[in-house]
């Protein structure tokens, strides 16, 4: 088992981050190459660039903790859990981090290259969500 | 209008693989006369003996250390330079059909362009270019994808996978349930990485990239200028060509390579003078190379596997050379044959047996570094026939493609183009080739410099997991041509080994602009 962590400053308070990532459908908006996705319950089945369809458990979204948390279901991931914390670090700036513990490890590499990719978007979206609320 | 351009890699291919070049296992007649029509390189070097790498050094003209692509896994930044862009703006129509390979294999989520296209059903797509514009992904504006297996996004994957899904079980499974290099052996000897594949030759992958080239060869104008990449994903492992081509090269007969040590004491003798990792890989200690299966053992290898393995590379040999000759036919069928230029080569080679090892990896000799490289001449410019023994680069191929075109070389580009005779080697300077290794994977760290010159093999090993900086190996090639005794610590060579250490330190000194180093994202 693997866990490999990212993490981005964000010149955004914690508020807007968690706004970008609280509701589990917006995903397609802010994570590189899935292109769409579905929601039921806890259930989420995220399609990819590739055309490929690979369902999810959601397993934790905390807004008073600014935490989510999921389980990638498909069989070839043996375990993985993916987790997004946003800290606050003062009223304007917060920290993103993107956590990916998987087995086999090698899955954890894979996921955790595409994670930082999602959070320069993550970052980008609530930068300029907030930029546009303080104008 | 200048020259048509049609540029042939195979992957994971040895120099001694092909006639033109002494090889007498696998029959090549069509590479022999482009060779002989042409220039016969006998010292071709690539600059990483891994695939992302060295492909990206032939994409843009760059060393690894310049282009950022440092291992595989790591993605060619989209907009380094590319010889593609620049074929594209002097006007030239360019396509890449087969494999590519600048972006990671591994990537479920499709963010990398190549694995996101077959799904798309688009030619290319728009990214960013070196120089700030926009434009067709790296220069191509049609790009058809395969790799060595029918699993995957890829086109050929894809088709395999609409149009025969019945087959897909019988190819060898590159991967095994843990992501890993799978060391599940197969074949006639438990090899590993061989199987047998009952898929009719006509839909494996050889000849499905030749289809595909000369379809899109078919659709170009009669008069515009193109350049084609066809890129043949073999003879590189899994080793499973069809079995109805198996009885070309009976296994049993082949010899056993110059270069294996039969038994296991000389074996281990000629490992033991070499840097540490490479007796620690033979005893299944240390694997520095995803690409070599992670559970494998080489010490368990048997002259048997290697026979069988260098049969099954040769079997998959022929079909590139015959897929090349229909390619070459609908060129004459098309009138153009005297307008093209040809080229072929591979981006790195293979160790199949030599010092009792597969595969590949930070070991920088002959299997891996010498590489077969032919280049014809459009027969209009009335070429004269040559083999330049000087060495040379695959780094070089950028600035000769442009050179074709008749389009100046960038100031990006690290090669000069290829010389065309020793004489204009010697006039331009052309002495030595550099490859490089950098890798950093699962806590094993290794960091590789070699340069060549006709005479010597030097190699200085970085400070990383496994070496403290203070290692390395010089081999003499005119005495010792199978690089088998290690002069590193020679007193005899000492002069040697300063003036080479020097050339070393001055490719690392080389004035340039160095991209910003990739982030390893994959294994592959």
């Amino acid at each position: 088992m693997a866990s490999l962590r990212h993490e981005r400053q964000v010149d955004a308070p914690a508020d807007f981050v968690w706004a970008v990532i609280r509701d589990p459908a917006s995903i397609p908006a802010w994570f590189p190459g899935i292109v769409s996705c579905t929601v039921e319950g806890t259930r989420r089945t995220i399609r990819t660039a590739t055309g490929l369809e690979i369902p999810e458990e959601i397993l934790v979204s905390d807004a008073l903790l600014r935490r989510f948390a999921y389980r990638i279901t498909a069989p070839l991931y043996e375990l993985h859990v993916g987790t997004i914390d946003v800290f606050a670090l003062d009223s304007h700036s917060s920290l993103c981090v993107y956590g990916t513990t998987a087995l086999p490890d090698t899955l954890a590499l894979i996921v955790a290259g595409a994670t930082k990719g999602a959070l320069e978007e993550i970052a980008r979206l609530a930068e300029t969500s907030y930029h546009q609320a303080t104008e | 209008m200048g020259r048509k351009i049609l540029f042939i890699t195979s992957d994971q291919q040895r120099y001694d693989t092909v006639g033109a070049n002494g090889g007498q296992l696998a029959r090549t007649p069509h590479l022999d006369a482009l060779a002989a029509d042409g220039i016969r390189y006998e010292r071709c070097q690539p600059t990483s003996v891994v695939c992302m790498p060295s492909r990206a050094s032939i994409l843009t003209g760059q060393f690894p250390s310049t282009h950022g692509a440092w291992m595989n896994g790591v993605a060619l930044a989209e907009n380094a330079p590319s010889v593609a862009e620049s074929l594209h703006d002097a006007g030239y129509a360019t396509a890449l059909i087969g494999k590519a390979h600048f972006e990671p294999f591994l990537d479920p989520f499709g963010r990398f362009r190549e694995n996101a296209l077959a799904n798309l059903g688009v030619p290319t797509v728009e990214s960013p270019w070196f120089d700030g514009r926009r434009g067709v992904h790296r220069g191509f504006d049609f790009l058809e994808l395969a790799t060595h297996g029918v699993l995957g996004p890829l086109h050929y994957a894809k088709w395999m996978q609409t149009q025969h899904p019945e087959q897909l079980g019988n190819f060898y499974p590159v991967l095994d349930h843990e992501l890993n290099v799978n060391a599940l052996g197969g074949g006639d000897t438990g090899a590993p990485q061989v199987a047998f594949n009952v898929v009719p030759r006509e839909w494996y992958h050889t000849d499905w990239v030749a289809d595909r080239t000369i379809a899109w060869l078919d659709r170009q104008d009669e008069n515009r200028d193109w350049f084609c990449w066809m890129s043949f994903p073999d003879p590189h492992h899994p080793w499973d060509p069809p079995r109805s081509e198996l009885a070309r090269v009976p296994w049993r007969d082949v010899e056993l390579p110059t270069n294996y040590p039969v038994s296991e004491h000389e074996r281990e003798a000629l490992l033991d003078q070499k840097a540490r990792h490479w007796r620690a890989w033979y005893d299944g200690l240390v694997v520095s190379n995803y690409e070599a299966p992670a559970k494998w053992v080489p010490a368990t290898l048997t002259a048997n596997q290697v026979r069988e393995v260098n049969a099954l590379n040769a079997v998959e040999v022929e079909l590139i050379d015959e897929a090349i000759g229909r390619v070459l036919a609908m060129l004459e069928r098309r009138g153009w044959g005297d307008e093209v230029d040809v080229i072929f080569t591979t981006d790195h080679g293979e160790l199949q047996g030599d010092f009792g090892l597969l595969f590949k990896g930070p070991y920088h000799v002959d299997g891996l570094l010498r590489l077969p490289l032919i280049w014809r001449p459009a027969p209009v410019t009335a070429p004269t026939p040559a083999v330049v023994t000087a060495p040379v680069s695959l780094v070089s191929l950028a600035a000769t493609f442009l050179g074709i075109a008749h389009v100046d070389v960038p100031s990006w580009s690290e090669g000069a183009s290829l010389p065309t005779s020793d004489a204009d080697a010697e006039a331009r300077g052309c002495d030595q080739s550099v490859t490089e290794w950098d890798s950093a994977l699962f806590g094993v760290d290794v960091h590789v410099r070699t340069v060549v010159t006709s005479e010597h093999l030097y190699t200085e090993y970085l400070a990383g997991t496994m070496h403290d900086g203070s290692e390395g190996e010089l081999y003499d090639l005119v005495d010792d041509p199978l690089q088998r005794v290690n002069r590193f610590g020679d007193p005899q060579y000492a002069n040697v080994r300063a003036v080479l250490s020097e050339r070393l330190r001055a490719h690392a000194l080389r004035p340039g602009v160095r991209a910003t180093p990739g982030e390893l994202v994959a294994p592959v």
